[in-house]
């Protein structure tokens, strides 16, 4: 039992190593990064990405699998640039809506013991066709406290590190202190232990669903504010990115073993790699193997320090 | 008082003078491009185009630096991503050609406020404080019905062959022949098919519509069409009609060995990919400090019966019909402009 904090740590040792050791070699690459402006502009696409790596965090943390992340951020996106910002009622509303569609997919899979990944693709095209019909050409613009979110100049501190220490936090605070978020890990631990403990699997399904689709909503919302509008394909590459990036910060396809912290982590390494790789002056036809291999040399690093781990326990 | 007088016209033509001295020296400022795709001919030539001109450009010391980015997966995200990452690089102008007109307004206005100038063109950007060099696909219309209402004063039966459904530059070009159509009303639109600007799609689909059309005049296309087209036709008995090409490679040669075998004659219309170079000038203008309007057209490239010989020799083969433009063309465009 005592050895359980040391091993919360030390999945975070490989993560924040990792992205120390890239902030350095920006900051070494173009020192203009290292000044309020130049953290922002680094850091300020990876809120959305990392509250879309959270989103995927809950789904993961019960064994399942969501590929259709990137396709729900977009038509959020979507409501959040048509909807919200005209008639912001309907918008909240159909976010809601959205979110429940979220929680009611989670327990679906979880009633007809369905293959999460098979169903959320299926959704994943759902999601786009919905976002077409919305904004069938790319358009739209924020709601204006969205908007204002993004650009505020909060004192000493960018908005884009406020904003990621925010959300990691919120997000630890309901994975590790809530009942929740211990029943969330159960589940992906032992579910027929939770089960017969005379927790109900089903609820803690669609509660983990529920979050994820909260928190993807968030990411459209804030991705919104960025980007001034959106179109039907503007966060696909999120499904990737998220499944990447909690893994990276530490998590597990299996167990139940998340870290929220991590997975904030995460999405800003996999940000800052491309910032990285883009100032190294990579050419883009190798940019994406290149990212590739930073995320394999992580992951590498990893099972390394798992492995150190496993032979402390034993000793 | 004639001292006096003297001075004041020495003090108007130094005020005159600072502006030409102010410009030209734009040797310490550097340019960047942001593409957000590579992966077909046009953008592969658009970005040779931009090397070509760039390369002497920086070699002159006219501009310090002019170097390409491009994305590796055409999504908005990353290309907003690489504007952020382009913009701490220190650049002083970002050249865009954008993989969303509006996607990219965030990114595009953080790089005005730190007082980056930016040009689009091609995929222009709708921020307001860049700077767009766009096509007017319109005038690409109805300027082929104009050309052929000058060849055909009687008229007649039009078959018209439509890009890919659904995509902005379609619904433009064809907007703009049907404008020409009603212009000239000696001509009627008898079918209309969906070439998905290829040769193999169109030919198909040409030659799927072909028995049931009454006698036809002219094709009006969209580019990347024409060849096939002329193959659809070429395989029945009908007469070739005027079909207008879009300045592919294989429509020129195909035109070339028409003319030189029965005196064929058409015209050709596109957009050259070197219309990056005119981005480039057109900001390098901007840096020196010239009154540039925030919104500029990009001139079509046409090639007629006279210059097909000359344009098909510097077009490579699988390629697009090319010109690379100079700082001369991007003022003439700014002037055209005003």
């Amino acid at each position: 039992m005592s050895l359980r904090p040391s091993v919360d740590a030390m999945r975070l040792v490989v993560p924040t190593l990792a992205l120390t050791a890239l902030l350095a070699a920006v900051f070494w690459l173009q020192p203009r990064a290292m000044s309020y402006m130049g953290l922002n502009l680094l850091f300020n696409l990876a809120v959305p990405i990392a509250l879309a790596t959270l989103a995927q965090m809950f789904i993961l943390a019960v064994n399942n699998l969501d590929l259709s992340i990137g396709a729900f951020v977009s038509f959020a996106a979507c409501v959040s640039a048509t909807f919200l910002q005209s008639t912001p009622l309907i918008g909240v509303l159909i976010l809601l809506a959205a979110i429940a569609a979220y929680a009611a997919i989670g327990a679906v899979i979880h009633l007809r013991n369905l293959p999460s990944i098979v169903v959320t693709l299926g959704m994943s095209f759902v999601w786009t066709g919905l976002a077409v019909l919305l904004l069938p050409a790319p358009g739209g613009s924020p709601p204006d406290w969205a908007r204002s979110l993004m650009t505020t100049k909060p004192p000493l501190v960018p908005m884009a590190i406020v904003a990621s220490v925010i959300i990691a936090l919120i997000a630890h605070l309901i994975v590790t202190r809530s009942s929740l978020g211990v029943l969330i890990r159960g589940v992906g631990g032992n579910e027929r232990s939770v089960e017969r403990a005379g927790w109900s699997v089903l609820w803690a399904k669609t509660a983990a669903y529920a979050l994820a689709g909260t928190f993807a909503v968030a990411a459209g919302i804030a991705l919104v504010g960025l980007t001034t509008s959106a179109d039907a394909n503007i966060a696909l590459r999120y499904t990737l990115l998220s499944i990447a990036g909690v893994i990276l910060g530490g998590g597990e396809f299996v167990g139940g073993r998340v870290s929220p912290v991590g997975a904030v982590i995460g999405a800003l390494t996999l940000t800052l790699a491309a910032s990285f790789l883009s100032f190294m002056r990579i050419s883009p036809d190798w940019q994406i193997g290149a990212q590739g291999a930073i995320l394999i040399i992580v992951l590498a690093l990893r099972l390394f320090l798992n492995r150190l781990e496993r032979q402390e326990g034993r000793a | 008082m004639k001292r006096q007088s003297l001075l004041l016209a020495g003090a108007a033509g130094l005020c005159l003078a600072m502006p030409l001295s102010a410009q030209a020296d734009t040797s310490d400022k550097s340019i960047a491009l942001s593409n957000n795709y590579a992966g077909n001919s046009w953008r592969q030539a658009m970005l040779t185009s931009w090397e070509t001109v760039t390369g002497p450009a920086v070699e002159n010391g006219i501009v310090a630096a002019a170097d390409a980015f491009t994305t590796a997966e055409n999504q908005v995200t990353e290309q907003a991503a690489q504007i952020q990452n382009l913009i701490l690089q220190g650049y002083d102008a970002i050249v865009i050609n954008a993989a969303s007109p509006t996607g990219l307004n965030g990114a595009v206005r953080e790089a005005c406020d730190a007082g980056i100038v930016v040009v689009s063109f091609d995929g222009v950007v709708t921020e307001p404080c860049a700077w767009r060099i766009a096509v007017d696909f319109h005038q690409m219309g109805s300027d082929q019905i104009a050309y052929l209402a000058e060849r055909l004063p009687d008229g007649g039966n039009l078959l018209e062959i439509r890009g890919l459904a659904g995509v902005f530059v379609d619904d433009e070009i064809s907007a703009g022949i049907h404008a020409g159509v009603e212009e000239h009303p000696q001509f009627e639109i008898a079918g209309s098919v969906h070439g998905d600007w290829a040769q193999d799609v169109s030919q198909r689909a040409v030659a799927g519509i072909l028995p049931s059309l009454p006698e036809i005049v002219g094709v009006v296309t969209q580019g990347g069409d024409g060849y096939g087209a002329a193959q659809a036709f070429a395989a029945t008995d009908r007469e070739m009609p005027i079909i207008v090409m879009g300045n592919r490679h294989d429509e020129l040669t195909w035109w070339k060995e028409q003319k030189d075998a029965n005196g064929y004659e058409t015209m050709s219309v596109s957009i050259a990919p070197g219309v990056s170079t005119l981005a480039f000038w057109v900001a390098q203008q901007v840096l020196d400090g010239a009154e540039v309007p925030k919104d500029l057209t990009v001139p079509f490239l046409r090639i007629d019966q006279d210059n097909l010989e000359e344009n098909l020799a510097n077009t490579q083969e699988g390629g697009v019909a090319n010109v690379e433009y100079t700082l001369e063309d991007a003022q003439d465009v700014i002037a055209e402009a005003q």
